[in-house]
């Protein structure tokens, strides 16, 4: 019963709230437990019994076909617009400028997508109490409803769910209990309307296949259930309402068992019944294939839907959702491959040179494949990948398939004719490829012979020698300066024979590789490219080129993966990636498809980088393990052509998502559960949060990511901890007060998680009354621990999202710490200490999250020291994230105020997956060894992660175990498996494919620097926790000095002229002098040791594109915004101005700057600042009239004002926490601050850039 | 008085080498993947505040009966023991925190010291057989 306020309190005793409320209450929750007290038949009523559910059924499919014609129509112009916007997606790295704003839609549509289901959620749900039928038409209008609204946000992905006749979706074909209805299904499949007549034996079917998983979670909480309910009759004696209730509450979890998947007991049941459209399950399969088809795919895509029934009813039947125009995907393959014959055709001579290097590797790959085994049939009980990634043994059902090489040319077609060339002379697995009559024969022959690589990078060669002469101004002979590709020319005269037959194409006026260009660090002034710096692209076939995951999600430090550790050791540069799996796409093809296609020996999800050898067989390019192409894949959905293997979406795109079957679950997909643990004690309530945070939850509570079983609770804690019951039913929320912090339990175990839209009305009175309750309290304590603990009873039973709002130290009861900090060394040079927790409880508490699936997020608002440090343990080891606003405060600190707020709404409404693992897959030879970012390692490459969000990066550190001498590509793959917040499981694959080469210089030409950076950034981060600052700080200078010195080793004549570096690690040195001026690792500045901490947790935790500009902040003057190649983004004009190098001598007195870093921006007024500006764009007449806090750009109607507002806008966009805006005038005080973020400026603590190359300089020549 | 020494030393000396197997056996399980992190760190940091106590007590036990040579050879062990449990950061669950033992390679080096000590145990074992013997024939 929610106290209201004024009332005070008091502390640390057990209250009870009035005794009238308290009755009513009971009341509420006898009558709730009273209907499903009655459960277990009625549970299993609706199963038995499939009359009642039909009219469910075919009423939402009638109400179903209007949208999805309306889906159609809209998406048929789309498929225009798409077309011209993939090549840009995918090609180009400077889409991502065009990207930003649609980029995060995909939060939106969700938003959207939930917004609709509540108003007919509202309508059935208060009436009654457990109604089977009644979610199953508010969850079809929520599928139906949000077409309309994506269509704005989904300019490209048109969905093809081509077919669906669904023969036997997720059943193994062996599975005799299911035949029965996946027969009938397929006949009825020939009937294209969505609904009706198939629909008993799909009722029937859903039930009893429903039940069983659904009975499992039930069983759990019978054993825990009148455990806390008993116990709590001890504690809480006093508490006159307490005893009755929970006497109901005991009687009610006996004979109910309500509590683990849903408040309401029944829901998980039927929701399954009417969420037919679930793809995730096995019943959904059964459904009529449109209806749950077509709703999958806008529930979980949100886009607009092209359904192409699917007539043949013998075929193999594959459903698959894709988005993006198939024709688009398709034609460029098919456009390139015409153009194939090598010598035939004048093309650009390195891509030529790459199509030799592609033959070479197919070949190889073909001849290393001959001794595997085709399809053994000892390895089908090869150890499952944890149950959860389990899958089906998509190979192993169509093992018996046989190759086909007779029909084999006419399938490959002109489209793999690399591939043809060299394995269509032999067809069945021979080690020798035979002679070849084309020209790619010689490069077979010669990768025949040993390694590919001497061809691998032809070109480079004449390349390099071109490269040097001008630079180094001395004619220097090529072969001493690379004498391995000399070595090579001579040791393959196929090469050259290659090249000559070639003809006049010449390649030594080819354009040398601009990465390998040596730079005079030293004398080069503007150092830093005027344009932001894009990811280095793979040096790879052209075809291979496109087909490969975007850098954004998916990076490698070096994107030339040398051959050997030795050669890795001799580069001195980090080998590692970054990940950004969860990424907000604006196109991603999903695909439902019965089986999904995986290598049997290492689980390899297939992608576009493998080979196959015959139409029906394709080897793994992780493991070169020969699989079987099952049946259903060879059908292709888009083209609805069959033996089209290679063109499936699978292998055209390499970031795909799977709509997984029950074979991928533990346990029934869990709903969104989310646990809210706020502090309101005196120093909480003194901030004020609790007014944003409510303000902002109740803004939002329709855009939760969640379905019609999403569940939310409450817990407050000062001294003692708060829980509030808000069983629907109740008349206000009712708050239950435990004050034994020491032995925590739940009063009323089933009742403070409730449903959302059962309860929403209950929940808002609290939202609201919630600001209010705590005005006047004088507790100071702070007992989250305990809180946790609490947390973690509550959501143990399902998993979810805990979000913990903390504003001081913890001082009571379990993981209380003391304050570590001495202000006085706060600026110390020497050692940093307490950077590591002060206790295990915090880590303890998030493994035992993790293990129940359950994610606990940091938000911490503190003024003082708070010691993130140990708290953040919570976070980082149950794959939470950290928030932390130092000196919060609503009044005083209005910006901080703000941020919040626009992060809370970034919050709520960002996607979310669940119970998450992913497992990150490499080449054999390639192994991983460390990982960085918020997860737990549950085996050596499976991170168990609780919740996933969209704003998480990772990073992995990989080690060459076995030479890489015989393969001439390597690729990476990441699966992550989620349960979406809609309750399905899906897989997100991402595949990257990245050359091997042999050679030094070409690992320098291949170096991603930002990476690297991102790389190093995490590990010293680690090393300083474990070991020092100092000594994180020498290993980072260290990482430089050697890389360069390495470098300069290989371009001996060079020594001397000055620091060398290669053009791809140019920026190597500023971006670590950047890092060592960075907040985390900066020593000598004040720096408060919770602000150092939260810099490392974000070092940990953002992905790349974030992290560079926490790093390296981007300045840009912008008082003279021109549209001098601006870009136009939704109808807007962005201007782009260059970037600025981050030094005083740009700050001129006439200027005004922007400078981006990341999380907050500064806009720094010049003292002889155009008058014209200052007035157009800040509103004030001259420079002194401009105050001296200033967090907004007024909305002026002048040309200059809406430039700037949209530059800065375009740049807001997209970012995991919303920056703040600082106007600092060149006089005040808070100039310092932006001053700090000048890292190639001399501070009385570090060096200047140009002294830190020097300091390199001399480090190297030593 | 001399074979009650050895006697204790010996079996003290099984226990370990016990100790030892099974703390190679749980590793190379998890390096395997047939458990996962939190139950092997939880299973090997019961055992680890054993093996150092009794490998102390066999070290000062060979101080007061005044085997130097057997001592000295112990000491660094039992040394390294001793550090290696000082040095656990406050944060850490143990010697063998679930967080850490997957980075950095931590797993490898933790076997390599399970196997390091297997052999120095072993090699004490006979060395302790042997005194036994000698000191039984004395007697």
């Amino acid at each position: 019963m929610s106290v209201p306020a004024g009332s005070p309190q008091p502390a640390a005793s057990a209250r009870s709230p009035p005794q009238l409320g308290g009755a009513a209450a009971l009341g509420a929750t006898a009558a709730a437990p009273a209907g499903p007290g009655a459960t277990p038949p009625q549970q299993n009523g609706p199963a038995q019994n499939p009359v009642p559910v039909l009219p469910g059924y075919g009423l939402p499919s009638q109400s179903y076909l209007a949208p999805s014609g309306a889906g159609k129509m809209t998406s048929l112009p789309l498929g225009g617009q798409c077309g011209s916007y993939y090549p840009g997606l995918y090609a180009v790295p400077s889409s991502s400028v065009g990207t930003p704003p649609t980029a995060n839609h995909p939060g939106a549509p969700q938003v959207f997508g939930r917004a609709a289901p509540v108003p007919p959620a509202m309508g059935p749900t208060p009436g009654s109490l457990h109604g089977a039928v009644p979610p199953a038409p508010h969850l079809h209008t929520s599928a139906s409803q949000p077409y309309p609204a994506f269509v704005n946000h989904y300019n490209s992905p048109a969905m093809y769910s081509a077919s669906s006749p669904v023969a036997s979706q997720g059943f193994p074909s062996t599975c005799g209990h299911y035949v029965m209805p996946a027969v009938s299904n397929a006949a009825c499949a020939s009937v294209s309307y969505p609904s009706l007549p198939a629909g008993d034996p799909y009722g029937q079917h859903m039930f009893t296949s429903q039940n069983a998983p659904a009975g499992r979670p039930l069983r759990e909480p019978s054993l825990s259930g009148p455990k806390p309910a008993t116990s709590h009759l001890s504690p809480l004696p006093p508490a006159p309402p307490a005893p009755p209730q929970q006497y109901h509450q005991q009687q009610s979890v006996s004979g109910f068992n309500t509590l683990s998947w849903s408040a309401a007991g029944l829901p998980p049941a039927q929701d399954n019944l009417s969420r037919n459209h679930t793809g995730s399950l096995v019943t959904t399969n059964n459904n009529p294939p449109s209806t749950g088809f077509l709703s999958a795919v806008a529930d979980s895509l949100s886009c607009p839907v092209v359904q192409n029934a699917q007539p043949p009813k013998s075929s193999p039947v594959v459903s698959t959702a894709f988005s993006g125009t198939s024709s688009t995907r398709t034609t460029p393959p098919a456009a390139t491959h015409p153009a194939e014959p090598v010598a035939s055709v004048p093309q650009p001579p390195e891509l030529l040179q790459q199509k030799g290097m592609q033959f070479g590797d197919y070949v190889n790959n073909r001849a290393s494949s001959a001794p595997t085994p085709l399809s053994s049939t000892s390895d089908d009980e090869e150890e499952e990948e944890e149950d959860e990634e389990a899958g089906v043994d998509s190979s192993s059902t169509t093992s018996s398939a046989s190759p086909m090489p007779n029909s084999y040319d006419a399938l490959e077609g002109g489209c793999y004719p690399d591939m043809l060339s060299s394995s269509a002379s032999s067809p069945a697995p021979d080690p020798v490829p035979e002679p070849d009559p084309t020209p790619a024969l010689t490069t077979s022959q010669s990768s025949k012979i040993a390694k590919p690589f001497g061809y691998g990078y032809p070109t480079l060669q004449p390349g390099y020698q071109n490269a040097t002469p001008p630079l180094t101004s001395g004619a220097q002979p090529s072969n001493t300066v690379y004498p391995g590709f000399q070595q090579y020319a001579q040791q393959y005269p196929a090469v050259n024979q290659l090249s000559s037959s070639l003809g006049g194409l010449s390649l030594q006026s080819s354009p040398p590789p601009e990465s390998l260009r040596p730079v005079n660090l030293t004398q080069e002034r503007n150092i830093l490219p005027p344009t932001p710096v894009w990811a280095p692209v793979p040096n790879l076939n052209l075809d291979l080129k496109k087909l490969n995951c975007s850098p954004d999600s998916f990076r490698c430090t070096l994107t030339n993966i040398p051959q050997t550790q030795a050669l890795l050791n001799k580069a001195k540069l980090p080998l590692g990636l970054l990940l950004h799996p969860f990424r907000d796409l604006t196109q991603l093809p999903v695909i439902t498809s019965n089986t999904i296609v995986r290598c049997r020996s290492c689980r390899t999800y297939i992608n576009p980088f493998v080979s196959f050898i015959d139409q029906r067989r394709w080897k793994c390019n992780l493991c070169y393990r020969v699989n079987d192409v099952p049946e259903e894949f060879m059908y292709n959905p888009l083209t609805r052509s069959y033996g089209e293997p290679h063109k499936r979406p699978e292998v055209q795109n390499a970031t795909v998502e799977f709509i997984a079957s029950s074979d991928y679950m533990l346990r029934p997909p869990q709903p969104a559960v989310y646990l809210f643990v706020l502090d309101v004690s005196h120093n909480a309530v003194e901030a004020g949060y609790l007014k944003i945070l409510c303000q902002s939850l109740l803004e939002n509570l329709d855009k939760l990511p969640g379905d019609s079983r999403t569940r939310i609770g409450f817990i407050t804690f000062d001294s003692t901890i708060h829980f509030y019951n808000l069983q629907e039913g109740l008349s206000q929320p009712q708050m239950l007060i435990v004050s034994d912090i020491d032995d925590v339990f739940l009063p009323t175990p089933d009742s403070l998680l409730v449903n959302l839209y059962e309860s929403k009305e209950l929940i808002k009175d609290l939202l609201n009354a919630l600001p209010n309750m705590f005005t006047n309290t004088r507790e100071t304590h702070s007992a989250l621990g305990p809180a946790l603990q609490a947390a973690f009873k509550l959501m143990s039973p399902t998993g979810g999202r805990v979000s913990v709002f903390q504003t001081q130290l913890p001082s009571l009861g379990a993981g209380l710490l003391q304050s570590r900090e001495d202000p006085n060394q706060r600026s110390s040079t020497k050692v940093v200490q307490h950077l590591g927790p002060a206790t295990d409880f915090y880590k303890k508490l998030a493994l035992d999250c993790s293990g129940q699936q359950t994610a606990v997020d940091l938000f911490l608002l503190s003024s003082q020291y708070s010691d993130l440090a140990s708290l953040a343990c919570m976070s980082k080891y149950s794959a939470g994230c950290v928030y932390y606003y130092p000196s919060f405060h609503t009044t005083h600190n209005p910006s901080q105020a703000e941020k919040l707020q626009k992060d809370l709404k970034r919050y709520f409404t960002r996607k979310i997956g669940f119970e998450a693992v992913m497992r990150i897959r490499c080449t054999k030879g390639l192994s991983m060894h460390t990982f960085h970012g918020n997860f737990f390692v549950r085996s050596t490459d499976l991170l168990s992660l609780a919740n996933i969000n969209p704003d998480a990066g990772f990073a992995v550190q990989l080690s060459i175990e076995e030479s890489l001498a015989d393969t001439s590509l390597v690729c990476f793959q990441t699966a992550l498996l989620y349960t979406s917040s809609k309750g399905e499981r899906r897989i997100r694959v991402h595949t990257l494919c990245l050359p091997v080469v042999n050679s030094l210089a070409d690992v320098y030409a291949g170096a991603d620097v930002q990476a690297a950076i991102c790389l190093l950034a995490n590990m010293a981060v680690d090393r300083s926790i474990s070991s020092s600052l100092s000594d994180a700080r020498d290993a980072l200078v260290n990482a430089v000095v050697d890389s360069l010195s390495a470098y300069g080793s290989t371009v001996p004549h060079l020594q001397h002229s000055g620091l060398m570096a290669p053009t791809s690690l140019r920026l190597f040195p500023l971006y670590v002098l950047a890092l060592l001026k960075q907040k985390a690792f900066r020593t000598g500045t004040s720096t408060r040791l919770d602000d150092r901490v939260y810099a490392m947790c974000q070092i940990k935790c953002q992905p790349l594109v974030h992290l560079m500009k926490m790093i390296h902040p981007n300045l840009y003057r912008i008082d003279r915004l021109t549209d001098e190649g601006a870009v136009h983004v939704n109808d807007r004009v962005v201007p782009q101005p260059p970037l600025q190098k981050l030094s005083a001598e740009k700050l001129t007195r006439e200027g005004a700057l922007l400078m981006d870093c990341g999380s907050v921006f500064y806009i720094w007024i010049g003292k002889g600042c155009d008058n014209n500006f200052i007035e157009d764009v800040l509103g004030f007449p001259d420079f002194a009239s401009i105050p001296q806090k200033m967090s907004h750009l007024p909305e002026l109607g002048t040309l200059s004002s809406e430039r700037a507002r949209s530059f800065i806008t375009w740049l807001k966009e997209n970012r995991p926490l919303s920056p703040i805006l600082h106007v600092v005038k060149d006089e005040s005080p808070a100039k310092m601050e932006f001053f700090q973020h000048l890292i190639e400026d001399r501070t009385e603590a570090a060096l200047s850039y140009y002294e830190f190359l020097l300091h390199i300089h001399q480090q190297i020549c030593k | 008085m001399e074979a009650v020494v050895f006697v204790f030393s010996l079996i003290d000396c099984c226990v370990l080498i016990f100790l030892s197997v099974y703390f190679i056996i749980t590793l190379s399980d998890l390096e395997c993947d047939y458990i996962n992190a939190r139950a092997c760190c939880s299973k090997l940091n019961k055992w680890v505040i054993p093996e150092l106590v009794g490998h102390t007590v066999v070290t000062a036990l060979m101080l007061i009966s005044l085997h130097w040579f057997i001592f000295l050879l112990n000491l660094p062990v039992a040394t390294w023991n001793i550090y290696r449990f000082i040095t656990v950061p406050s944060g850490n669950m143990g010697v063998f925190d679930p967080t850490e033992i997957h980075n950095r390679g931590q797993l490898k080096s933790h076997m390599k010291e399970a196997m390091i000590k297997l052999g120095f145990h072993l090699l004490c074992f006979f060395m302790y057989l042997y005194s036994m013997i000698l000191a039984l024939i004395n007697d």
